[in-house]
């Protein structure tokens, strides 16, 4: 997916703006003339200009404003990249209620069959992997992994 | 001397022996199989190694890089893509002396002089890197000011074709960097009132998301795309190696002399060194024209510089933490938490554990070939590995390490935006290493900024006053001068050309 420039840049200098709008009032260091606000300061200044730069260079470009690529017509391929994404969006909103073995499982499980895997395939491998992720990470590592609904049966 | 005693001590330990094993295992696998990196094999090892002692933890990230910047050439041979970008230069290469029934030279080749290079950037970095600590010892701050400014010049002129999408993906990833309580006055900068946010963005999920969610959505948007395995008899990959040593001598030390300095030099790493020493083998070729028919030479020279280039990057990151590559980015993080912060105190306060980093680095490198040998002979297999498999189970691995970090689904979070974000930025040509390089050195550049214009009192004259820091800033300022000279007779060259 190309972007032109002209928008980056674009972008960038409002970003560079709202960060110099955010850094006023930062303090000093006690008893000095600087502190907090200098360097972000500087890094927005730089922002601001390299935006204005881009969307120059943006502008005389004549590119489209968003080119899409060729994959992104092709069925499967968007699936897959959509589902990458919004399988991780949904980690992240069901891990704590679900608990990481079911949300583990209903994600592997999607994303392998997005992918073009054969449910002979995708099912033996989202039942599998996250029990050996937890036999690695929360026995052998300690990481608190969450149980969500399994808790009671918790091991 | 009782250090290197106490130092092989701690490496020839059963358990960082297994380790180490293991760890060349999956850098084999991981540098094979296209789509996964060995910056990628970095990031995920890092959750493993929080739960190790600092020499295993870092054993192992040696080695499974060294493995799979090796293992990379495998598919190029096979499949004419690259394993890692490291070996992108030379995969035509590979690939047409497959077609032409030489793919046993070419991962011959690929493996041996992968061994060599890797040799060379290790002694290299034996040498070098006590002597320069040395030195590193009498900086200031003004000096470490001018030194991660270098640095991160470097990275954005001198490794990077677009230097204006340089400077904007370095600026971005200091901006990065700012976020949270850790700075001068300790005033929570851009935090917005969340707690997560106030202690700064954990870098681990961050270089996760960059290395490898990015790299996934690259996977899936190709996944239609079949793998064509080219047929390949491979007998003794040794065979003729001999002949070629004593055939290009020359080639073999300049790779690896271009790959370690280019691999020192930060924010370029081994698929940059790689890039220019097939150029410059190509220029100083007496066969110039053979490039790109299925013609060894420039296998030979970038394939050790890519190796050498890795040993490299460890010079700058152990003496002054500044990273030599992306890899080392990773790094530098872990030997804070392991204890061992880079540094030139460090090769006097745990120079056991550096000099077992050192012997580490030349185990591994000899590791490679018997092993390099069975991942030849087993190529066939890893690369039939179906993708819509192995990338959803490593996206679940990636959720998993970007939790364990802090224990906290914000990890998984910031490793989503910053996969995103590194996506969009490869795709529209804005590099990603500037931008790693400025969340590393971010806090680094401004602590030392600020304690000087302290101690100058605002004078900017204070930067130049002692020799090196004067040395430093004239080099600065040359690497900042260069693409504007370029520029500005370009533009002549183009004006010249209107009036004519």
């Amino acid at each position: 997916m190309k972007i032109n420039d002209a928008l980056t840049g674009a972008a960038l200098l409002l970003l560079g703006l709202a960060v110099l709008w955010q850094i006023q009032g930062y303090p000093a260091m006690p008893g000095q003339k600087y502190g907090a606000a200098l360097f972000p300061g500087l890094i927005a200044v730089g922002l601001a200009a390299c935006g204005v730069l881009l969307v120059i260079r943006g502008a005389r470009s004549g590119a489209a404003w968003v080119a899409l690529d060729g994959w992104m017509a092709r069925r499967r391929p968007m699936a897959g990249f959509i589902g990458v994404l919004l399988g991780l969006a949904l980690y992240v909103v069901l891990a704590d209620t679900l608990g990481f073995h079911i949300t583990g499982f209903i994600l592997l499980l999607g994303w392998t069959l997005v992918l073009g895997a054969r449910p002979a395939v995708a099912v033996p491998v989202a039942i599998l992997a996250p029990i050996l992720i937890h036999l690695a990470f929360y026995k052998l590592l300690r990481i608190p992994l969450p149980w969500g609904v399994l808790q009671s049966f918790a091991f | 001397m009782a250090n290197v005693i106490a130092a092989f001590g701690l490496v020839f330990d059963p358990y960082v022996l297994w380790v180490i094993f293991a760890s060349a295992l999956f850098g084999l696998f991981v540098g094979a199989v296209p789509g996964l990196t060995a910056t990628m094999a970095t990031a995920l090892l890092v959750p493993v190694t929080f739960f190790m002692p600092p020499v295993p933890a870092i054993a192992s990230i040696v080695t499974a890089t060294a493995m799979a910047i090796f293992a990379g050439d495998i598919p190029s041979c096979f499949l004419r893509m690259p394993g890692t970008p490291a070996s992108a230069a030379y995969t035509d290469e590979a690939y047409a002396m497959t077609k032409k029934g030489q793919g046993e030279i070419a991962l011959g080749a690929g493996l041996v002089f992968s061994v060599i290079g890797g040799l060379f950037g290790t002694a290299v970095l034996i040498l070098a890197a006590p002597a320069l600590a040395e030195v590193a010892l009498k900086f200031s701050s003004f000096e470490y000011f001018w030194l991660v400014l270098l640095g991160l010049s470097c990275a954005v002129f001198i490794a990077v074709g677009d230097a204006l999408k340089g400077i904007v993906s370095l600026l971005l990833g200091l901006l990065v960097s700012a976020v949270g309580l850790d700075n001068p006055a300790a005033h929570p900068r851009f935090t917005f009132g969340n707690a997560e946010l106030a202690g700064g963005l954990t870098l681990i999920p961050i270089m996760i998301g960059m290395f490898a969610v990015s790299e996934i959505m690259r996977s899936a948007s190709t996944i239609d795309e079949p793998w064509d395995m080219a047929k390949a008899e491979v007998g003794n990959v040794f065979k003729g190696m001999g002949r070629l040593i004593v055939k290009y001598p020359l080639a073999i030390v300049r790779g690896s002399a271009l790959g370690t300095a280019i691999g020192a030099l930060p924010g370029a790493g081994a698929d940059i060194a790689a890039w220019m020493s097939y150029a410059m083998s190509k220029k100083f070729s007496k066969e110039p024209e053979k490039f790109g028919t299925g013609h060894v030479e420039g296998i030979v020279e970038s394939g050790a510089a890519n190796n050498s280039a890795l040993a490299g990057a460890w010079i700058p990151a152990l003496v002054f933490g500044i990273p030599g590559d992306s890899i080392t980015a990773i790094v530098i993080g872990v030997l804070y938490i392991k204890g061992l912060n880079p540094g030139p105190t460090t090769f006097i306060d745990n120079a056991p554990s550096i000099y077992a980093i050192f012997i580490v680095f030349v185990l591994a490198n000899l590791l490679m070939l018997p092993l390099g040998v069975a991942a030849i002979k087993c190529a066939k297999q890893m690369l039939r590995v179906p993708r819509n498999v192995l990338m959803p189970v490593i996206l679940l691995f990636c959720i998993v390490g970007s939790f364990a970090i802090n224990n906290s689904a914000f990890g998984v979070i910031l490793m989503l935006v910053f996969g995103v974000l590194a996506w969009l930025l490869e795709e529209n040509g804005f590099p990603v290493a500037p931008a790693i390089l400025g969340m590393v050195l971010g806090a680094m550049l401004e602590e030392n900024f600020i304690s000087s214009m302290i101690k100058a009192d605002g004078k900017l004259a204070g930067f130049f006053e002692r020799p090196i820091a004067l040395g430093l800033a004239v080099t600065t300022l040359i690497v900042f001068a260069w693409p504007l000279a370029g520029w500005l007779r370009r533009a002549a060259a183009a004006r010249a050309a209107d009036k004519a």
